[in-house]
């Protein structure tokens, strides 16, 4: 059945974009992650325009954290102060996102830098994720405790001052990790045009030590938040947030988080993390294949105004 | 580019009607094409007759008829991809100024063979004859029908259906009664179009005339798109709004446990 998106201009298969909304949304649940950068190649390879796509998968991604954020809250799986810290940082780390935006495209080389960055921070953060969790993976094969550190054990980043109880998560640490981490989030969101889950997941469980427990949780709060934010801001200065567009994906989007919240809290946190760095390298490797390999048309298109 | 300007001024130069007693009279099947939910593209029929020169009855010559559809003007800008230390890289652009976002040039004949080249080129007939301003440098002019921007920007507008050259699309039904199909694809912008109907006979543009058609969203379609326009925040704010509901509602549906 075909529909027409007001905004983007073009009639659409309504079950094929519920269907990407419901895989999208699953693996948004089941990570803690918005799943930005899985939903905005697949909408641009349907053949939405680029900035359409990213307004309108801002709301999308909104939607199926708040479901996510509201299932985690019941679990107790969230914890709300360390949330709002690390957004207070990430507002800032926005601010000055957007500005060196701004600048790139005076410069003309943002698709460039925004392919460049996806890649280098996909691979590398899949690499490091990957790695990890097959090494916690064959200490559990062993018998030894999945984590080499004890919950107790300290790293330097526990030697900062400002030191902060967070009672949910049950660690004791420094201002200053949590702050750097909500800017880095917030300027990398920006920037690249995503909720930042994917990065924020592993950063918080390895930097802070927060539990897996509630790190699901308190990063959808933060992609909430973002999200949020962002589709009224692209809608305020861009109007190309496609409101029709934005309700069949987040229709899916919600019942996808659903089912996938349940599935991730059913499996072990290292085998978890495993399939998240597979799936944040693999998308890496998909853009690094585009940068690389010889496309297959030398020209595109794009619209500077209409009349 | 000099060359490149010239060749515009002499494109722009050639507008002229010729005094002939034929007439054409055209009739489109629909002067209102309504964007609706389930919108795929339409096509739409162009109807027309040629009543002959009364003074010079008896000898009739053969007609060939083109059919010029444009759409809203825009600015479209084609980039071109170089390696460059070992990645993709848009190197080179073109803007292509104010040029229209839907182009159909339909002929009853291929339109090579309907008159000179000339004459093709002063009348814009032909994908390679009709004008398409790029921007170099300060100067907004044609190039030749082979550059590589040019030959992309068509090729590229093509795939989606926005650019078509047909020379089946118009076919004579009587020796002075003619009807053309004319493909409006589904993501035809909405705005105004031009329909230019051109009448050749033995090389010589005969009559000219010319029609218009609106493509327009309504109903709902219509409102999202005003009031993304019009009120981008108050629209934001209700997207967001929609979002978090959408969300919670999930949540109470799901919360069985």
């Amino acid at each position: 059945m075909q529909i027409y998106l007001p905004i983007a201009d073009l009639p659409v298969n309504i079950f094929l974009v519920l269907g990407m909304g419901l895989a999208v949304g699953f693996i948004s649940g089941m990570f803690g992650i918005g799943g930005g950068f899985l939903m905005t190649p697949l909408l641009i390879f349907i053949g939405i325009s680029p900035a359409v796509a990213v307004a309108s998968v801002s709301s999308h991604i909104a939607a199926s954290s708040f479901t996510g954020a509201i299932t985690y809250w019941r679990r107790r799986a969230l914890d709300l102060a360390l949330a709002l810290m690390l957004l207070s940082a990430g507002i800032v780390g926005t601010a000055t996102g957007v500005w060196l935006f701004t600048l790139l495209r005076a410069l003309d080389q943002l698709d460039l830098m925004i392919g460049l960055s996806y890649v280098t921070l996909l691979t590398v953060v899949g690499v490091l994720m990957i790695y990890e969790s097959v090494q916690a993976e064959l200490r559990t094969r062993k018998g030894m405790p999945a984590t080499l550190r004890r919950p107790g054990s300290h790293t330097w980043l526990h030697g900062l001052p400002f030191k902060l109880r967070f009672k949910r998560s049950k660690i004791y640490v420094s201002a200053i990790p949590v702050l750097a981490i909500g800017y880095i989030i917030g300027f990398v969101g920006a920037i690249m045009g995503i909720g930042g889950g994917f990065l924020l997941v592993p950063m918080l469980i390895y930097f802070l030590r927060v539990p897996t427990a509630t790190v699901i949780g308190t990063s959808m709060v933060l992609t909430l938040v973002t999200m949020a934010s962002a589709t009224v801001m692209h809608a305020a200065t861009n109007h190309l947030v496609d409101a029709v567009l934005a309700l069949i994906l987040m229709v899916g989007g919600v019942i996808g988080a659903q089912f996938g919240a349940r599935t991730g809290q059913r499996m072990r946190g290292e085998r978890l993390r495993l399939l998240l760095g597979l799936l944040v390298f693999a998308v890496g490797l998909r853009f690094a294949y585009e940068l690389v390999v010889r496309p297959d048309d030398l020209f595109s298109l794009r619209q500077v105004r209409g009349e | 580019m000099r060359r490149a300007l010239t060749l515009a001024l002499l494109l722009i130069a050639g507008a002229a009607t010729p005094a002939s007693a034929e007439r054409l009279v055209v009739s489109l099947s629909n002067h209102r094409v309504a964007v609706t939910s389930n919108f795929i593209g339409e096509d739409l029929v162009l109807f027309g007759t040629v009543e002959p020169d009364p003074g010079k009855s008896g000898l009739r010559p053969a007609y060939d008829l083109v059919t010029i559809v444009t759409g809203p003007r825009e600015t479209q800008r084609t980039r071109r991809k170089q390696r460059v230390l070992g990645i993709w890289v848009n190197t080179d652009s073109r803007e292509f100024v104010r040029v229209p976002s839907y182009l159909s040039i339909l002929s009853s004949r291929p339109v090579n063979e309907i008159a000179s080249p000339d004459v093709l080129r002063r009348l814009q007939v032909g994908l390679n004859n009709f004008l398409l301003p790029q921007r170099i440098g300060p100067d907004i002019a044609d190039t030749v029908p082979d550059d590589p921007f040019r030959v992309a920007f068509t090729r590229l507008q093509g795939q989606g259906g926005l650019y078509r050259e047909s020379s089946t699309a118009v076919t004579f039904l009587t020796p002075t009664v003619f009807r053309a199909a004319i493909p409006l694809p589904a993501n035809a912008p909405t705005g105004n179009y031009l329909v230019d109907v051109m009448l050749f006979a033995d090389g010589v543009l005969k009559a000219r005339t010319n029609s218009a058609l609106d493509v327009t969203k309504t109903g709902f379609e219509q409102y999202v798109a005003d009031a993304a326009r019009d009120y981008g925040l108050l629209y934001g704010l209700v997207t967001t709004l929609m979002a978090l509901l959408t969300g919670w509602f999930a949540s109470v549906v799901f919360a069985r446990d």
